[in-house]
């Protein structure tokens, strides 16, 4: 309901109050907020997340309508059309086998958006697990995970997903496979710092005194009310994601040709940087579109849900 | 009209909000008496606070004022050039805040912090400027001055930390030290110590306009008292007067429900009714809400300032001069 | 704070043996007998048995690791497949490369971003700012290859201004530099301007302006110091994570050093080399977190007391 300025306003108005009375400036304007309305608020103060949010939904839905939205197919070679600048007929040209780019692209959203999203949804899971069980169960299970976490922080990511690829192999499902062990360990802290704080609350305290059991207060209790962090980090994970697979890929270590990863498409555009340079332009473009509005959401998100700066 | 160090007229404050004007200081006149203790007591969000600021121009964004005049030790400061409030600032107007703690740079150490008013406003040496913090360390009962000059802020008590406060805003001997509710962070002995060191500062001279919300600080230091309701002054009178024969409404629910509170009563006297939004004020009284003399009148028109029997002592209220039944 | 500073020691050389024995495990996991690929399809099995003798792979894994750790504190770690040297002197070499590489690219990323993230706090939602903010979001969004390609691309290529790739002088290395460092400016000037924002609201900084501060005395002597105590931690890790080798803007600028290397050693199977390589970024990531922790226990008295 309040603006970030006003509400600071309205808190220094407050700071000193003492005197009680029964009724105060903030609640006059209210203050509670609900998930929805914390929504609503974002929509209304943050048109950039508004937007971004548009622009993820028009990618996905392009990568699903790609056979729809393109008369070429995406494999299809034909060396008549070898590199051709864009024109009416290949609207961001042809690459070096006369592919047209933007089917390429279509097809290769399918393929970045799947390892943006997969990998992230496999390293929240993975993370939220081990940080809630390191937080609640504490002790020599809390130090073996927390330790595994610092020894992956500890390597360049970059690096160990190198590693990671090289010792699995090519392959879509193994670059899923790296891209989470790559991220669970940040997540994993996240969640166990804020269950440690929700330990400490007196409605977690009230389900243990009654006597609730830790494995039905994780599910009950405990990550639903990680669940806002857990949103904010996804929409800033499934980037961070797209980056590391395409850089991946750009280094020809993570998907192969034929398929049409944007990474990939970059990669393969290198040769021909000088004489064509939309080969590689354009997939870089679309990373860098989606990367960007992922990024924009995720503030937006973060800005209304605010999990990070709560005490 | 030189026996005032500080004269505000008509100040009007405002921020401006995306719900609207928000008036926090909403026609104020005072006058602080040269070598007096002046107290402004209201509830928290009344426009104390904003007074203040707006007298040192600290006012902030989205706030500004909007009119009024401000005079200090004769001189109009409304209207300065940023520059020349700079070299006000410190120099012969100072003030101290609530928080100690916060309102102390945390990676400075202390006596680097109160030399450095000094040096923003007088030419010295570093060794003079480290003498003249040691003295007025020992003047505002720093015991142990030279190695409390050393410490960060995280290091001293509350207590100390506002003796630094203190000493950071007297060490230029300004002419008006305002004093933003003080001693509320503070433990109640260290509070009447702390009270005690501004009794004598001002019997040194300098005027002091003391903010609080604490009618019990405000009885045991104060020489003249105005009393704020959501952005006005509801009441002014010397602090005998106010305190023995309250005129306001708001002025006695307000001894009303400290005086329950000391007396240990069965039940709290409490004021029915909250604040009102400072956005959307009543368009008569401010109080009228809450007020169970309230006449039709009083929802109509904002009350002036009506004066009542006795010298300066006058009130915000139509029924002022009416006498008790 | 000597005992905390100790403590810290120890943990990160531990978490550093717990990187290197997960390395050393990963690289064994591998199906092949690297002594096989060392010597190439057609050896004999005598002769690969051998090898395998002499490269102490008929052992077991965690004798070979304390081995492994006990070599590499004398500075030993192996000898390169592919390359027939000794993996310490090749990282040597390689490191030098990447060091001038990530000097350059920090000394202009932080110049840059630290003094854009100052304008755009101090002139919030002007003009300034908006372009200071928009270009650092490029920054912060663009891939590192991108970047590198555009700056091939543009200042290489059309205007010729500048090499490349390559590094056979010392301008060969400031179109990588600016590509790697790129990034960091754009993440140093939101951490500036965030920071700063909220630092600008603390009441100390009423109590300088009560002072007689002006706007720059207040920023300068007030703001600045408080705001800085988390962007030094950021630069630290940042310079970090640059020396640990800049895996993509090496390879692209063809720079020799500790990045370029590990690809080099993953495209040509060449274990020891990734081995040395991967190990020696993580030593390097985690002196680098140790010496954040460290400075911000410096320069906040608060910690400083505490610890």
């Amino acid at each position: 309901m309040l603006s970030n300025r006003e509400r600071k306003i309205v808190e220094r108005f407050e700071k000193s109050r003492k005197i009680q009375s029964a009724g105060s400036l903030r609640s006059q304007i209210g203050e509670e907020e609900t998930f929805f309305t914390m929504m609503r608020r974002m929509a209304r103060e943050n048109k950039l997340a508004v937007f971004s949010a548009i622009v993820i939904l028009l990618i996905i839905l392009a990568a699903i309508l790609a056979p729809v939205l393109t008369p070429y197919s995406y494999s299809d070679m034909d060396l008549m059309n070898r590199l051709s600048p864009p024109s009416s007929a290949h609207l961001f040209g042809t690459d070096e086998a006369g592919r047209d780019i933007l089917t390429r692209l279509l097809y290769g959203a399918r393929v970045s958006l799947l390892t943006g999203v997969v990998p992230t949804i496999m390293s929240m899971l993975l993370g939220a697990l081990l940080g809630v069980v390191s937080g609640i169960y504490g002790g020599w299970l809390d130090d073996l995970i927390m330790r595994l976490a610092d020894i992956t922080l500890a390597f360049p990511s970059m690096l160990l997903a190198m590693v990671i690829m090289y010792m699995l192999g090519d392959g879509l499902i193994n670059v899923f496979l790296t891209l989470a062990l790559v991220n669970w360990a940040s997540v994993a802290r996240i969640v166990r710092a804020q269950t440690l704080q929700l330990k400490k609350t007196e409605f977690v305290e009230a389900a243990r005194v009654i006597g609730v059991r830790r494995g039905k207060m994780i599910f009950r209790h405990i990550l639903p009310n990680c669940l806002p962090t857990l949103i904010v980090l996804f929409t800033l994970n499934v980037p961070a994601a797209i980056l590391t697979e395409s850089s991946l890929s750009f280094l020809g270590l993570g998907l192969q040709p034929p398929s049409a990863s944007w990474g990939l498409m970059v990669n393969s555009g290198r040769q021909y940087l000088y004489a064509a340079p939309w080969l590689s332009l354009a997939p870089g473009i679309a990373i860098m579109v989606s990367v960007l509005a992922f990024n924009f959401l995720g503030d937006g998100l973060r800005d209304v849900l605010d999990p990070y700066q709560k005490k | 009209m030189a026996d005032n160090t500080l004269e505000i007229r008509n100040l009007n404050t405002s921020f401006f909000t995306q719900h609207g004007e928000v008036r926090a200081v909403n026609d104020v006149s005072l006058d602080v008496r040269r070598a007096q203790i002046t107290g402004i007591v209201g509830e928290s969000g009344c426009g104390k606070s904003m007074t203040a600021r707006s007298v040192m121009g600290l006012v902030r964004y989205p706030g500004r004022i909007v009119s009024g005049r401000i005079r200090l030790d004769g001189k109009e400061i409304t209207g300065l050039s940023k520059k020349e409030m700079c070299s006000l600032r410190g120099n012969e107007l100072s003030m101290i805040f609530q928080e100690p703690m916060s309102s102390l740079n945390p990676v400075m150490k202390v006596g680097k912090q109160v030399e450095e008013t000094l040096r923003i406003h007088q030419h010295v040496t570093k060794e003079e400027a480290a003498r003249r913090t040691e003295e007025i360390f020992r003047e505002v009962g720093i015991s142990d001055a030279r190695s409390r000059m050393a410490c960060y802020p995280h290091q001293l008590s509350g207590g100390l930390r506002q003796r630094v406060m203190i000493a950071m805003a007297m060490i230029c001997k300004p002419k008006l030290l305002i004093a933003d509710e003080p001693t509320t962070a503070l433990d109640v002995t260290v509070e009447a110590q702390i009270l005690s060191l501004m009794k004598r500062l001002c019997e040194g001279g300098t005027s002091i306009l003391l903010i609080s919300h604490n009618l019990g600080v405000i009885a045991q230091v104060c020489d003249y008292v105005y009393v704020m309701y959501a952005g006005r002054i509801v009441e002014q009178a010397d602090t005998c007067t106010l305190f023995d024969h309250p005129v306001h409404p708001y002025t006695r629910a307000l001894l009303g429900a400290a005086s329950s509170l000391r007396s240990g009563a069965a039940r709290l006297e409490t004021i029915p009714g909250g604040v009102p939004n400072l956005l959307h004020l009543p368009s008569g009284c401010s109080f009228s809400p809450r007020c169970e003399k309230c006449a039709r009148q009083c929802q109509n028109e904002v009350p002036q300032m009506l004066p009542v029997s006795g010298e300066g002592h006058l009130a915000r209220c139509y029924f002022a001069n009416v006498p008790e039944e | 704070m000597v005992r905390n500073a100790l403590q810290r020691l120890l943990q990160s050389v531990l978490v550093l043996l717990g990187a290197a024995l997960l390395v050393f495990l990963m690289l064994r996991i591998i199906p092949g007998n690297p002594a096989a690929v060392l010597m190439g399809e057609h050896a004999d099995a005598t002769v690969i048995k051998r090898m395998t003798e002499e490269l102490g792979l008929d052992q077991p894994v965690l004798v070979q690791f304390f081995r492994y750790i006990a070599d590499a504190l004398r500075g030993d770690f192996g000898t390169s497949f592919s390359l027939g040297k000794p993996v310490s002197e090749l990282m040597a070499s390689a490191f030098v490369n990447t060091l001038i590489l990530a000097l350059f690219a920090s000394a202009y990323a932080w110049i840059l971003g630290i003094i854009s993230g100052v304008i755009a706090a101090v002139k919030k939602n002007s003009l300034p700012d908006r372009l200071f903010m928009g270009a650092s979001l490029l920054g912060v969004s663009m891939p590192v290859f991108m970047a590198a390609m555009l700056l091939q691309f543009f200042l290489g290529y059309q205007l010729k201004w500048l090499p490349i790739a390559g590094t056979s002088d010392w301008t060969g290395f400031i179109l990588p530099a600016i590509a790697l460092g790129w990034n960091s400016a754009g993440s140093v000037a939101r951490l500036v301007r965030s920071t700063l924002l909220e630092i600008l609201e603390e009441d100390y900084i009423d109590t300088a302006r009560a002072k007689g501060r002006g706007q720059m005395g207040v920023l300068m002597v007030h703001a600045l110091r408080n705001a800085m105590l988390p962007v030094i931690t950021m630069m630290a890790i940042q310079l970090s994570g640059m020396l640990s080798g800049a895996v993509i803007t090496e390879t692209v600028f063809s720079v020799n050093g500790i990045g370029r290397l590990a690809v080099q050693a993953i495209s040509s199977r060449d274990i020891p080399l990734l081995q040395g390589t991967v190990l020696f970024s993580a030593a390097i990531v985690i002196i680098g977190n140790y010496v954040a922790d460290s400075l911000y226990n410096v320069l906040d008295p608060r910690i400083r007391k505490e610890a």
